[in-house]
């Protein structure tokens, strides 16, 4: 159970890390100065989720039995291995392979153009805010404890993107398309989100009635309809990622691999 | 002089602010616009240099700390361009202004950022030099751009604190990464100090933005000021500053520095800089296809406002 | 070229620095309305003018003012006003009691409507 709870840690930080990365790569593109600042602070603020819950991953690593240190072992940085001291977030972090990282597909989903930005950030941050909820009231008083912290802003973040999400869809023909291109694009990647896996503590299945009720709310004002499809991509919570993964890691992990335990 | 600029020279005298309504000079509104929008200028462009390194920052600490840096530059672009809306231009103007070539931005912006050691670099040497130049202004006669001021140096100085401490942790590293900070140093020293701008001698408005109390120290003092700080800060990290003859003059009481190669520095800021057409491409761009998403923020925000009004007339 | 460069001096350029003002009336119309910031913060009594921003309508108008000019901080109070909307006098300056078209915050030049025949001002 407790090695569980290690690997659920995983996959919440990396779901944050992700899509911060993601979200960054505005920075100072963004189509208007106002806009480039609320969309970093976003990515801010994940951020500073991906680092409590990695932060807590790797003490509870710290404080494992070596029987515990086993079983999770394929989760753990080869490379840190090597560095014979204490895990810490940044290796988590910046040292595992591809397979290793537990994040939702959605949240690497190339950041596409605004409209696509602005509806994968709906989709997340409203999945986010049931989950939240719902961890707000586990029985892990860590985990309980982050989701309290990043409550708020998470409800900020979903109050954003839905007005944006209107915005585009009530907006004019060309951004009516593109927010449908963008949904097209998406819908396929939303049903991972409600797929449980071996290792998560909330019951993921029982947020998506919830999720979809605001989802169909807010596209209703956005004159978008939620698809009818319903076969669903899968595979990045058990660390199988899309073509666009390698690249990211390319980028995220280069100073790390190059400059092996230094410290920055 | 006319009986109103006496009225409005005696204001600056006594360090009585200006503010939008008051009459002042139309070359003074001139200046002001070209000096404001230009400084906010070149801290939007500024956001992309050291933006090139956030998806590679190697600790998540140093990713935080970046984008909330990058992130503080376009909030004090925005401070700026809000300043100079005051004098009578728009923002949508002045962001013409730069792509169209016409305005100009600090050209330390040209420069290619090459290692994770340019963030610390910028942040200790072009925001070093950036404050000696804005704390000055923060007493600026003109209300909207003093207060801008002060709310930037605020946040300046934290970022040339980081930059600072991102160097010494790398001085304290491996052999590579103590490598790395010197050859950042290298490369960033000279246009640093080429920021303070040409020689007294060779600046022609100085005299009238004294007066107006638009500038309020001279570019070689300014520039006297950095090098003398830095040439001891630089010691803390155990490197070496890029100049044969930086010497530290007894009856001077300054350090003297070598010849500032002006070549390069008017070559840069006429366009041959490394980065020059990228650094406006890439702000043409975002503009461009950013059309779309201002044009339907607009049309939404027009919608919304005549259903509201068919309702309340209901 | 020395000569040819000097006109391009850092914090310099061009004698005759006008804004285009009316004559570019058609960028400004594309352009999201101004807004004036004002700011109450947590222990303070009043709220202060700190700035403005471009945004689309009054809700992007105070998230981006809680961004930008409180950096998300907690029981901050934010008013946001379209810049338009506000009147603003001018105590020392005893003329504009007689221009009643002068009573806008700013020289913005989309506050004046001018006849068609005055092109460059």
């Amino acid at each position: 159970m407790s090695t569980n709870t290690f690997i659920y840690s995983l996959h919440l930080a990396d779901n944050a890390l992700i899509l911060a990365q993601r979200n960054a790569e505005w920075t100072g593109h963004g189509p208007v100065l106002e806009q480039d600042i609320a969309i970093t602070n976003i990515s801010l603020d994940l951020l500073g989720q991906a680092r409590n819950f990695y932060q807590y991953a790797a003490s509870q690593y710290n404080n494992f039995s070596d029987e515990e240190k086993k079983a999770v072992d394929k989760y753990v940085p080869r490379v840190w291995k090597e560095y014979n001291r204490e895990l810490q977030e940044d290796d988590l972090a910046f040292l595992r392979d591809e397979h290793q990282y537990l994040n939702l597909l959605i949240a690497e989903l190339r950041k596409g153009d605004w409209a696509q930005t602005v509806l994968r950030q709906f989709f997340f941050s409203t999945f986010q805010f049931y989950l939240y909820q719902q961890l707000q009231s586990c029985s892990n008083k860590d985990l309980t404890a982050i989701a309290e912290k990043s409550i708020k802003e998470v409800a900020y973040h979903l109050r954003w993107s839905s007005e944006w999400v209107i915005r585009l869809g009530d907006g004019t023909k060309e951004s009516n398309q593109r927010i449908k291109n963008a949904l097209t694009d998406q819908w396929a990647f939303t049903g991972e989100m409600f797929q449980p896996a071996s290792y998560e503590l909330i019951d993921v299945f029982s947020l998506k009635d919830e999720w979809l009720k605001k989802i169909e709310t807010i596209f209703a004002e956005a004159t978008l309809e939620v698809p009818k499809q319903t076969w669903m991509q899968s595979g990045g919570k058990e660390g199988r990622h899309t073509e666009n993964f390698g690249y990211l890691l390319t980028e995220l992990q280069y100073l790390q691999r190059t400059y092996p335990n230094s410290q920055w | 002089m006319e009986p109103q600029e006496k009225l409005f020279q005696e204001k600056i005298d006594n360090e009585v602010r200006i503010e939008p309504k008051d009459r002042m000079p139309e070359k003074y509104r001139q200046t002001l616009i070209r000096q404001i929008s230009q400084h906010a200028h070149s801290e939007i462009v500024g956001m992309l240099p050291e933006g090139n390194w956030i998806s590679r920052a190697p600790s998540l600490k140093r990713k935080q700390i970046l984008i909330a840096k990058v992130q503080d530059e376009a909030g004090h672009g925005l401070y700026l361009y809000s300043a100079a809306e005051t004098l009578g231009i728009s923002r949508d103007e002045m962001i013409e202004q730069l792509h169209s070539g016409k305005a100009k931005y600090s050209s330390i912006f040209n420069y290619p950022t090459l290692t994770w050691a340019d963030m610390g670099a910028i942040g200790w040497l072009v925001d070093g030099a950036a404050i000696m130049n804005q704390v000055p202004l923060c007493r600026a006669s003109y209300g909207p751009y003093s207060r801008a001021m002060i709310r930037i140096c605020k946040e300046e100085s934290f970022h040339q604190r980081q930059g600072f401490e991102s160097l010494l942790v790398l001085s304290k590293g491996s052999e590579e990464q103590r490598a790395m900070v010197q050859d950042a140093i290298n490369r960033w020293w000279w246009p640093s100090i080429m920021m303070f701008g040409p020689h007294d001698s060779e600046s022609q408005h100085t005299e009238q933005s004294m007066k107006w109390k638009i500038k309020r120290f001279s570019n070689d003092e300014l520039r006297q000021r950095f090098v003398d700080m830095c040439a001891e800060q630089v010691k803390l990290l155990r490197m070496a500053l890029p100049d044969p003859d930086l010497k530290w003059n007894e009856e001077r009481q300054h350090y003297d520095f070598g010849k500032i190669n002006w070549e390069e520095f008017w070559n840069v800021v006429s366009g041959n800089g490394p980065c020059n057409k990228q650094r406006l491409g890439a702000r043409r761009k975002a503009w461009e296809e950013g059309a779309w998403v201002r044009e339907a923020a607009k049309v939404h925000a027009e919608k919304r406002a005549a259903r509201n009004k068919e309702q309340t007339a209901a | 070229m020395m000569i040819f460069f000097k006109k391009y001096l850092y914090g310099d350029y061009g004698d005759k620095e006008t804004p285009q003002g009316i004559n570019s009336l058609g960028t400004q119309a594309n352009e999201w309305p101004l807004w004036e910031v004002f700011i109450r913060s947590k222990q303070g009594l009043d709220h202060k003018h700190v700035g403005s921003l471009h945004a689309a309508d009054a809700q992007m108008a105070i998230e981006n003012a809680r961004d930008v000019y409180t950096r998300r901080q907690e029981g901050v109070s934010i008013w946001v006003v379209e810049s338009k909307y506000i009147h603003a006098s001018n105590p020392d300056d005893a003329e504009s009691f007689y221009e009643p078209a002068n009573d806008k915050v700013y020289r913005h030049p989309t506050f004046y409507d001018l006849p068609d025949e005055v092109k460059h001002m």
